[in-house]
């Protein structure tokens, strides 16, 4: 019986591998993944740790609470003299100290270079030949005063070469410094899109802008002592606003922050093979629900030598199990493949990611193979219960069909309580206050996988009047062959709507990110020509999100033409025990932000002076603030101010640039590190006009890294991020719109070869190769359109629920992208069909006829 | 051709213990104004190491009738026991392993596995039931049904006789109580009929099998110790030992 089934598979080897390639690629995007992160998260741990290498314990700066990375704010740095305290220590062997931040290497074109979202790392080298130094020098000499070393990829990219001067700007205007060397981080191949330059001490403390002081201290222990006594002496010497940490638990720290964000892609892009491997569950249950029915006669024969419904079930569920562990193990090392594809697509959208080789872990092979048999061993489960009830008789009877389940009675209200369940299970996820992120999560994924299973149930019902209507445009087009396309689509709804089902739920997610992203687009618009009513230009960096040194905006202040200037910088702050997003404002921001206020009016912006804030509506609410109410927040250097709330603003749908609490910039600058802008506005003399657009170029040239954009070409480009992401999740939904691809292939294939004596009855009666091929094609279509209609409209409806719990976007259709979507549909069919077409018109006329 | 069939002498004395028991069945097929009955009370006895034959004209209820006694389908009222069983009285799976000791099938289009060569195809019931195949028994048996030489054929590399064959050699394998064939020739040119006839006589006479077979072939009917005529549901006629000859008389009586 074993062999049995196995030869079953061979038998079929084409309708094998049909139905194993949506497995295969679920199983790719999963395995894929995992491989992608894990190399990612390895090539970063293997930076860490190198830069960590030579050290025993470090000494940081320490702030009042944990900052994010991108906050703004920074660890305050300490006094060097430090250094001396640490290096006198009997305890340690050799310390160095360091200075390090965002440094700006400006290249040829006089641009700041920055690839997509990655850091730009400048750092001080005290000592090239030093046990702390991870850098190896490619060519040339370690850095003296006045000279940089430039990472070897930046330099191949943008043509610099030893002796050459080139741009760095960090904190003040731009230096212009000689390159001394190049240099490449051990043993990582690549570090991503991020540049590295390396500079003496002094030059770094000037470039940073921190004079006399240093950001951390790198320490090695004197011979023979402990890294625990290290620390326990060093500890007895170190100022309030420092700290030390073992070098290994520093490297973690260091860590912490990537890996988060790729903990957070890891389960990004797993839902997305997630969905893939959902819709590649439809495929298979649908391929091998045809296949048994084509096979009932073999069933029925086994039943009458003997075999028993347990047998037949094993049996099936063998063939399964075999299949989905082959496609398993192919998907598995299409993962691989996919792991480097998407390390070029990262690369190709400028998201490059530090790449030091694929990582295959047992833990990415356990549960692709996992999830790949488990799945499909899933979806196998109804057809092989399906083919359980083949009756013996079916061994003699011509065109005997299968008995009905004693539950199919109860299909039309299971599918309507299912999607009834569904759509309340979203809801809840939605509404319901007091859940917790776990909760949520659950009862909206639950909620959406009952929505898609009900509905592709519910769906059999439609396929009639669907196909009927869909099928129209076949009939005209088609002729003959258009009309028997659009009566075969009808003649078998269950399989029709299984088809169509798969297709359904990819262009279901497809358009809900397209609504949701149209959305998010008009309102932030909206948002952005309502607060920014009366600016001219902003200036933000050359990649539209990082801070930018408040002395460019002082630059742009001197410009002829320029009446105000308003600054907004961001940082993080502790307020009632929770960290916040902290903003601040300069007096002029006052006649340039256009906000509703609830309380009090703009004019709060230009007077906040020393102790005011003010707070939006929400956090207001929350805390129940009003005007004159003392907020205390803690700042990252550790002090508390109490701060009065003068004004309460209603932010637009499209959300604000202020964090819950905004205070003047006198405040947070005397509370921050290093104050950054995050952007500027500018209202200038005769608003935008060439001349004055030149007037702020010609300011900038100082610094590279800012730019100056009209108010429409500021939000396009803080749109155009949006879009890259955009992108890429389209390209993840392709992944599942593939796989239901192959569902349509595998389901005309079977369906040709069902109907293949009644093909070459149609040949032989005058249909041509053409018209049997046009036959094929407009089924297919047919059966795609009417996944693309049900998907669309299931789209429209989650993005409208989705929509109306999340009050920063409002709803609005992407008429054109859905018109779109439904031509890719038209496509999908299309291509689906050559080659079942193909085979159909090449069908033996004679063969065809005597076929049994 | 039917010269070369001899009337054998009956193999069992008439009492021979009966191995499939049916009494008074009926089947009706569909309801009210469109049913058919296409049984009317049939009760019959088979004994072992008998060849009964059954004939009608087409549409009087053989196949039915055979469905029924073979467990496939269920009379709509009386009883069919096979080997002392009540098949009435079982489930699915007491039924499945009835089967697997008691009975074998002879189809008119063959039901070979198509993925399976001749001899995996004839010891499949084994398989099937988990046992281990006699090697004795089964290079005898492939033997007997004169496929040796082509054992490790496919289905589809042999010819129609040679396909029967095969499946006559499954129907042997696991030696069932009775064997069921319907129309076993029906699919098959006069020569290989005889053959095939030939085969399933040599069966009953050497290894003492019990077989009940559906024929349209008076030369077939010729070769069985007993020939049950049916006509509209009801067994008309019963006949031991004729020649073909009075068969193609008695079928002409019964209008076809
Ligand atoms: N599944 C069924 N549903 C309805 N009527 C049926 C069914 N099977 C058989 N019948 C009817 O029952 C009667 C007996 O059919 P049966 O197949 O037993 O005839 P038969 O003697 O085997 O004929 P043939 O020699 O043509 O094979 C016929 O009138 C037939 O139409
Ligand atoms: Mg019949």
């Amino acid at each position: 019986m074993t062999a049995f089934a196995l030869r079953g598979l061979l038998g079929r080897k084409l309708r094998t591998a049909l139905t194993a390639i949506a497995i295969v690629l679920g199983v790719a995007t999963v395995a894929g993944t995992y491989v992608l992160t894990d190399s990612i998260n390895n090539a970063f741990h293997s930076i860490f740790f190198e830069t960590r290498a030579g050290s025993d314990a470090v000494i940081s700066g320490k702030s009042a609470f944990d900052l994010s990375g991108d906050s703004g704010s920074t660890a305050p740095s300490f006094d060097e003299s430090l250094l001396q305290k640490v290096r006198s220590l009997p305890e340690v062997g050799e310390a160095q100290g360091q200075v390090n931040g965002e440094a700006h290497l400006i290249g040829k074109d006089g641009k700041a270079i920055v690839y997509g979202g990655a850091p730009n790392l400048g750092f001080s080298i005290a000592d090239g030949a030093s046990r702390f130094n991870p850098l190896q020098l490619v060519s040339g000499a370690w850095p003296k005063p006045g000279e940089v070393v430039i990472d070897k990829s930046t330099a191949s990219k943008e043509h610099f070469k030893i002796g050459q001067v080139i741009g760095v700007q960090a904190q003040g205007p731009v230096d212009r410094l000689r390159v001394s060397g190049i240099v490449k981080f051990g043993s990582v191949s690549t570090i991503g899109g991020a540049t590295l330059s390396g500079f003496d001490l002094p030059t770094a403390q000037h470039l940073f802008e921190k004079p006399g002081k240093l950001d951390e201290i790198a320490v090695a222990s004197a011979q023979g002592v402990s890294t625990p006594k290290l620390v326990a002496s060093i500890k007895q010497v170190l100022p309030a606003d420092t700290q030390i940490r073992t070098a290994k638990l520093q490297s973690h720290e260091d860590a912490k922050e990537t890996d988060s964000f790729i903990s957070f892609l890891q389960k990004f892009l797993l839902g997305f093979g997630g969905v893939a491997l959902f819709v590649g569950s439809f495929v298979i249950a649908n391929s091998l629900s045809i296949t048994i029915a084509q096979r009932m006669r073999e069933f029925a024969t086994l039943r009458t030598l003997g075999a028993s419904r347990s047998q037949v079930l094993r049996s099936v569920m063998l063939e399964a199990l075999v299949m989905g562990t082959l496609a398993s193990i192919v998907g598995l090392f299409a993962g691989l493949a996919l792991a480097k594809g998407l390390f070029s697509l990262f690369d190709a959208v400028g998201f490059t990611l530090p790449n030091n080789g694929l990582t295959l872990e047992t833990r990415t092979i356990v549960v692709a193979l996992l999830v790949g048999i488990v799945v499909t061993l899933l979806a196998s489960l109804r057809p092989a219960l399906r083919a359980t009830r083949v009756p013996p008789i079916a061994a003699v009877r011509e065109g005997a069909t299968l008995p009905e389940s004693r539950w199919a009675r109860y299909r039309l209200p299971a599918a309507i309580v299912l999607t009834v369940l569904g759509f309340a299970g979203l809801l809840a996820g939605l509404f319901v206050s007091n859940l917790g992120t776990g909760q949520i999560l659950l009862l909206m994924l639950g909620g959406a996988l009952l929505v898609f299973f009900g509905v592709a149930l519910l769906s059999v019902r439609l396929i009639g009047p669907l196909a009927w209507t869909l099928g129209w445009p076949a009939t005209k087009l088609g002729g003959a062959a258009g009309a028997l396309a659009r009566d075969n689509s009808r003649r078998n709804p269950q399989r029709t709507a299984s088809t169509a089902s798969a297709l359904m739920i990819g262009l279901a997610l497809v358009t809900l990110v397209s609504i949701l992203a149209a959305g998010i687009v008009s309102s932030f618009r909206g948002a952005v020509k309502d607060i920014w009513r009366n600016a001219d230009y902003a200036i933000t960096a050359q990649n539209n999100f990082n801070p930018i040194p408040i002395a460019a905006s002082e630059a742009v202040g001197k410009t002829p033409g320029v009446t105000s200037v308003a600054d907004v910088r961001a940082g993080e702050g502790l307020a009632y025990g929770h960290k916040i997003a902290i903003t601040a404002v300069n007096p002029p921001a006052a006649s340039v932000f256009n906000l509703d206020w609830t309380h009090g009016t703009s004019t709060v912006m230009a007077h906040l002076g020393a102790d005011g804030a003010f707070v939006d509506k929400d956090y207001a609410d929350s805390h129940h603030l009003e005007i004159g109410s003392p907020v205390p927040l803690t700042f990252a250097d550790g002090t508390q101010e109490l701060l009065n709330v003068e004004g309460i603003f209603d932010p637009p749908t499209g959300g604000s640039p202020f964090g819950r609490v905004t205070m003047s910039t006198t405040v947070f600058d005397s509370h921050t590190e290093q104050p950054e802008n995050l952007y500027s506005f500018v209202v200038m003399n005769g608003g935008q006009t060439a001349a004055n657009q030149a007037a702020l170029d010609k300011t900038l040239k100082a610094f590279p890294n800012a730019k100056a954009a009209t108010r429409q070409k500021f939000i396009d480009n803080q749109i155009s991020g949006l879009s890259s992401i955009l992108n890429i999740l389209y390209v993840l939904l392709a992944l599942s719109v593939v796989v239901s691809l192959f569902g349509i292939v595998n389901t005309l294939v079977l369906t040709v070869f069902e109907r293949t004596r009644e093909i070459g009855m149609l040949r032989a009666i005058g249909m041509t190769r053409r018209q049997v091929r046009r036959m094929i094609r407009h089924e297919s279509v047919i059966t795609a359109l009417i996944g693309a209609v049900i998907g669309i409209a299931l789209g429209i409806i989650l993005a409208s629920l989705l929509i109306a719990r999340v009050d920063f976007i409002v709803l609005s259709l992407p008429v054109g992208q859905l018109i779109v979507f439904g031509v890719a549909a038209i496509l999908v069919g299309i291509i689906a069909a050559i080659f079942p077409a193909r085979r159909a018109s090449r069908l033996n006329v004679l063969q065809a006829l005597q076929y049994e | 051709m039917s010269e070369t069939i001899t009337t054998p002498a009956p193999a069992r004395a008439p009492d021979a213990e009966p191995v499939v028991t049916a009494t008074e069945l009926t089947r009706r097929y569909g309801e009210g104004d469109t049913a058919v009955d296409a049984l009317r009370g049939v009760s019959l006895n088979v004994r072992k190491g008998e060849l009964t034959a059954v004939m009608g004209p087409s549409g009087s209820g053989k196949s039915t009738l055979m469905h029924i006694l073979a467990g496939l389908d269920r009379p709509t009222s009386g009883e069919v026991a096979i080997a002392g069983t009540k098949l009435s009285t079982l489930n699915d799976n007491d039924m499945t392993r009835l089967r697997r000791q008691h009975i074998g099938f002879v189809f008119q289009f063959f039901n070979l596995l198509p993925m399976l060569d001749a001899e995996e195809n004839i010891v499949l019931p084994l398989s099937i039931a988990g046992e281990k195949p006699d090697k004795a028994w089964v290079n005898e048996l492939l033997d007997q049904v004169g496929l040796t030489p082509r054992r490790t054929h496919k289905p589809s590399e042999l010819s129609g006789g040679q396909q029967q064959r095969v499946a006559i050699g499954r129907a042997l394998v696991n030696k069932p109580t009775i064997i069921f064939a319907d129309e076993p020739t029906g699919n098959l040119d006069s020569k290989t009929s005889g053959e095939i006839l030939e085969l399933l006589e040599r069966s009953v006479r050497e290894l003492q099998q019990t077989i009940v077979m559906v024929t349209h072939e008076p030369r077939a009917a010729a070769i069985a110790d007993r020939v049950l005529f049916l006509d509209d549901g009801l067994i008309v006629r019963e006949a031991s030992n004729i020649s073909a000859h009075d068969i193609v008389a008695a079928m002409e009586e019964l209008g076809e």
